[in-house]
């Protein structure tokens, strides 16, 4: 929990003195891994954060983009991984709470929340239970509070996250460019500390972050409080709105000691701060844990003398607490005093920049052999198979959970969580698209092919909204990095993701990168997270009911790439294979040919093909649909592949298309003209799901059983174990 | 055209309050304003909302510490006067902490925050808030609620149905509720409760089922204070 000997010696090469204990503190606060990215930093530096939308600003801690109309979008996305594997209930909640001051931070109102949860077996494992009914709970009662829709995510339950927990969370803003938070200050600006108090909850939490979890350390851990959080978001927006806020950060990892000197760095000023003015939940606090404490729904405000009254009396209006605890100066140097002794005196540039390291990577031993495994027999009974799939956990309906979090509130969610991706609808009359994707099975088969795959399916879930493109953020979260084999994935992951945001002209706009994941068993796989966001200039493809004679035509190709299947992971207990990879050439030519169709033609439901493959995918729109659908499995464009294969593998690019009989000569010529791979696989009818091979059924399954299976699974495990 | 002007009343911690006034402003075209709950009611106005969300972050139990607020005393007298109010989910909670309605919003069945589309049934088209509606017409609405479910004694609820107060009953069973109760008036029907959301449910492009029904809650509104929507 302090600085290596390396980094105290550049320390007081740079300083010129050995620091005092407190300056120590601060320092190794800011130079944890968690706050300096100083393993990762050099290897992010080749996403491309350029785009025609993206706006950039200093200090910013979301990403800004140009929605047009004066109107632009924020998005950011943070984990909350060690504490809420300690405590889930508050690690979750907290973790909603930062990612949504950093959406404030730019001056815009968060308008939608998404998560990506991760735990070990839910089925044979009651920790892993607890951690998962807890965490659920800790983002409902966070963000229902708040008023800020919860409207879309991922769960992934995998061994590897045994006695551990990974909590994503990503937010969306929305506001007028013209309010963005301009962040300037000069000498003789006031700082102001608004929010709630600062007490010893959260101490040293980036440290703890930024290391092996092993003994649980609740003290670093914090406390959530929705409702000043709730308070907060309106005094800063009114501030806002009347102009009194010049530069703004949020308090997250390293309380005061981060904020203070990353802000003082970005704004190129000094910050003069005095700890006996915070104000504080408990008494007598030394200056250190004043530094470092993590307390939360905190906001750091600068701000002149004309506007300090203006803003002090839309704190009081509200009645949340504040303290005006320093002044801007010109020195470029953070400095620390109680009452009228200085403590603690140092550059800002020194403190917010820790010395970047160079991990040594190299290729892990494992993944030399994973592909090469012997291939499980096909099961006697598909029909069985399909309906065991269906009540997998990963693959369940997942409605026990975001029906506990309020996904309308803000009245702008017009494609509902359950779906593809979530539509919510902007002040300008556009629309935009948003999903997170995450699949640690693929990505610890094939590093590369596993992200570029999560890239490539949450761009196909925002395209089947009717949504392009716009921009990406990312969160990496991997093992230990000074691990060489651990660094290697976490390389190979940054490279994949940069040529796929290249290739497909999507800038990175934000992102987070969590290491250390790991507990006395072990690492977590690879588990990068993507989220895309996608705009809709007209009208967004919300899903027609499906009905009698509907016909679903595939596009895209069905490869054997079973590696990392849920197929091979639920029904044989297989890791290995060939891990489904991403040709970006094709997958190109099919998103555009896809987006091109939903915008010109008639399609009642763009459905993306991803996890569980055709067989799941062609299931869920009959069980949402309440229709049964007869598949030709020869018609469906394939290498030469086993129907299991065929059913249940994860290739990505593939998208089912469901339109009315008299549109089918329309999309068809259309289709061909892209020339991409497609045909009509089926038609919509009865009360069965059959996937049949010439005649003959492979599959039969009543759709009221595979409902039953698919809609309650979840929600039985949760509540009868 | 008339106008009419409606107080949309601000809690700590209300989050529906945006959502309320612009579905009035924008999509019903009634002059609607927000007011902060210390603030004095405006004068003039024509009926008053209280709207959902999580007033005092639901502490010592959901809508109490809001029901002490100063702005409730004149609620209190606008209602004894026989102004339209509504009260929507945390709004409802409010209304009968404060004892403008009668029994109590206990947390649901499940022991779960729910939020989900439902339907529910006219009861009462009487109202000034349902006197477009049909009896027994349904409403695909919007629910979202941890503490939704309404509970009050044999006697009341006996009273209730006599005096015929209650408004909204759920199609489907949803949380518990006593009757099956989604809302209810006060005895001279002035003053309406309920816990769906009748402002995410009253425009096509966010219901994903018939938006009219619930649109006509607004409308029934405009037509009691005398305005052709």
């Amino acid at each position: 929990m302090s600085l290596t000997p390396q980094e105290s010696e550049y320390l007081e090469n740079k300083i010129g003195r050995k620091p005092n204990p407190l300056e120590l503190q601060i320092v190794a606060a800011e130079w944890s891994e968690h706050c300096s990215y100083k393993s990762s930093k050099k290897h992010l530096r080749i996403l491309p954060k350029e785009g025609k939308r993206v706006i950039s600003g200093p200090g910013y801690d979301s990403g800004v983009l140009d929605v047009g109309d004066g109107y632009v979008v924020t998005v950011h996305i943070e984990s909350h991984n060690h504490p809420s594997a300690v405590e889930p209930y508050g690690g979750a909640a907290t973790g909603v709470g930062g990612v949504i001051r950093d959406i404030l931070s730019a001056g815009t109102r968060p308008i939608a929340i998404l998560d990506g949860l991760r735990f070990g077996n839910i089925e044979k494992d009651n920790h892993a239970m607890w951690l998962f009914k807890n965490a659920v709970r800790g983002i409902a009662d966070y963000g229902n509070c708040l008023g800020i829709p919860t409207i879309g995510g991922e769960i992934e339950f995998d061994k590897c996250f045994t006695n551990y927990a990974l909590v994503d969370v990503a937010s969306i803003g929305f506001g007028k460019k013209e309010n963005l938070i301009k962040n300037k200050a000069e000498k003789g600006d006031y700082v102001v500390l608004i929010g709630g108090s600062t007490g010893r909850d959260g101490i040293g939490g980036s440290q703890f972050a930024s290391d092996k979890l092993e003994a649980e350390n609740r003290s670093a851990v914090q406390i959530p409080d929705p409702f000043i959080e709730k308070l907060v978001i309106e005094v800063i927006l009114e501030a806002r709105n009347q102009k009194c806020i010049k530069a703004m950060k949020d308090l997250g990892g390293g309380g005061l000691s981060c904020a203070i000197s990353e802000t003082a760095d970005a704004l190129g000023v000094g910050i003069e701060l005095d700890l006996s003015l915070v104000h504080k939940r408990e008494q007598n606090m030394s200056p250190s844990e004043l530094m470092v404490s993590e307390s939360q729904e905190r906001m750091l405000v600068i701000t002149d003398l004309k506007k300090l009254v203006s803003l002090k009396k839309i704190c009081e209006k509200f009645r949340v607490p504040y303290s005006v605890i320093g002044r801007v100066k010109e020195d470029k140097l953070m400095k620390v005093k109680l009452d009228k002794s200085t403590i603690a005196n140092l550059p800002s540039q020194i403190v917010a920049n820790a010395p970047l390291l160079d991990r040594p990577s190299s290729l892990p031993k494992y993944l030399k052999n994973i592909e090469k495994i012997k291939k499980p027999k096909t099961p006697q009974d598909l029909s069985k198979t399909l309906l065991r799939m269906l009540s997998n956990p990963n693959i369940a309906s997942k409605h026990w959970v975001y029906t506990q979090y309020d996904h309308e509130v803000g009245i702008r969610t017009v494609v509902k969580p359950g779906s593809d991706g979530s539509v919510l609808r902007l002040d300008n009359g556009k629309f935009l698209a948003a999903k997170i994707d995450g699949n640690s099975k693929h990505c610890y088969v094939n590093p590369r092919d596993g992200v570029m795959g999560c890239f490539d399916e949450a761009c196909r879930n925002v395209i089947c909204t009717g949504a392009k493109p716009i921009g990406m953020v990312d969160h990496l979260q991997f093992g230990n990095p000074e691990d060489p084999e651990i660094f290697w994935t976490f390389k190979e992951s940054v490279q994949a993701i940069t040529d796929y945001a290249k290739y497909f002209q999507i800038p990175c706009v934000g992102g987070k990168v969590s290491l250390y994941n790991e507990t006395d068993k072990g690492p977590i796989k690879p588990t990068p997270l993507i989220g895309v966001l996608g705009l809709i200039e007209k009208k967004p493809l919300v899903s027609q009911k499906i009905e009698n004679g509907d016909l679903v035509i595939i596009v895209g190709t069905t490869k054997d790439e079973l590696g990392g299947s849920e197929y091979y992971e639920y029904v044989h207990n297989v890791t290995g294979g060939k891990c489904p990879s991403v040709d970006m050439k094709t997958s190109k030519k099919i998103q555009d040919a896809v987006l091109d169709l939903i915008q010109s033609c008639t399609i009642k439901v763009a459905h993306d093909c991803s996890k569980g493959g055709l067989g799941i995918a062609v299931s869920k729109l009959c069980i949402t649909n309440d229709i049964g659908c007869t598949i030709s499995l020869e018609k469906i464009p394939s290498e030469k592949l086993s129907h299991d294969e065929l059913l249940f593998s994860e290739s990505h690019s593939r998208f089912l298309l469901v339109i009315k009989p008299q549109d089918e000569n329309k999309v068809m010529a259309l289709l061909a003209k892209s020339a991409v791979q497609h045909a009509r696989a089926g038609v919509f009818s009865g009360k069965d799901i059959v996937f049949q091979q010439k005649t003959s059924a492979i599959v039969r399954v009543r759709v009221d059983k595979a409902q039953e299976k698919w809609l309650n699974s979840l929600g039985a495990l949760v509540t009868h174990g | 055209m008339k106008t009419v002007k409606v107080a949309v009343i601000v809690f700590p911690g209300s989050n529906c309050d945006r959502d309320m006034h612009h579905v009035l402003t924008d999509v019903f075209h009634l002059q609607s304003q927000l007011v902060w709950h210390t603030d004095a009611l405006p004068k003039n106005i024509d009926a008053i909302v209280l709207p959902g969300g999580f007033s005092y972050g639901d502490r010592l139990r959901a809508g109490v510490i809001a029901a002490h607020s100063p702005v409730i005393k004149d609620v209190k007298k606008m209602a004894e006067k026989g102004m339209p109010i509504l009260g929507v989910c945390n709004g409802f909670q409010i209304l009968v902490e404060s004892g403008l309605l009668p029994g109590a919003l206990l947390k649901n069945t499940s022991l779960n925050f729910m939020c989900k589309w439902t339907e529910i049934i006219v009861q009462n088209n009487k109202t000034p808030f349902t006197n477009k509606l049909k009896l027994g017409q349904k409403i695909p609405i919007a629910i979202a609620n941890g503490e939704g479910r309404y509970y009050a004694d044999k006697k009341t609820l006996e009273l209730l149905k006599k005096n015929n107060q209650i408004v909204f009953t759920y199609g489907e069973e949803v949380n518990g509720a006593s009757l099956g109760i989604a809302g209810i008036s006060n005895k001279q029907g002035n003053v309406v409760g309920m816990m769906p959301h009748p402002e995410r449910s009253a425009e096509q492009i966010i219901n994903p089922n018939n938006a009219k029904p619930a649109s006509l809650i607004f409308e029934s509104l405009l037509n009691t204070l005398g305005v052709t929507a």
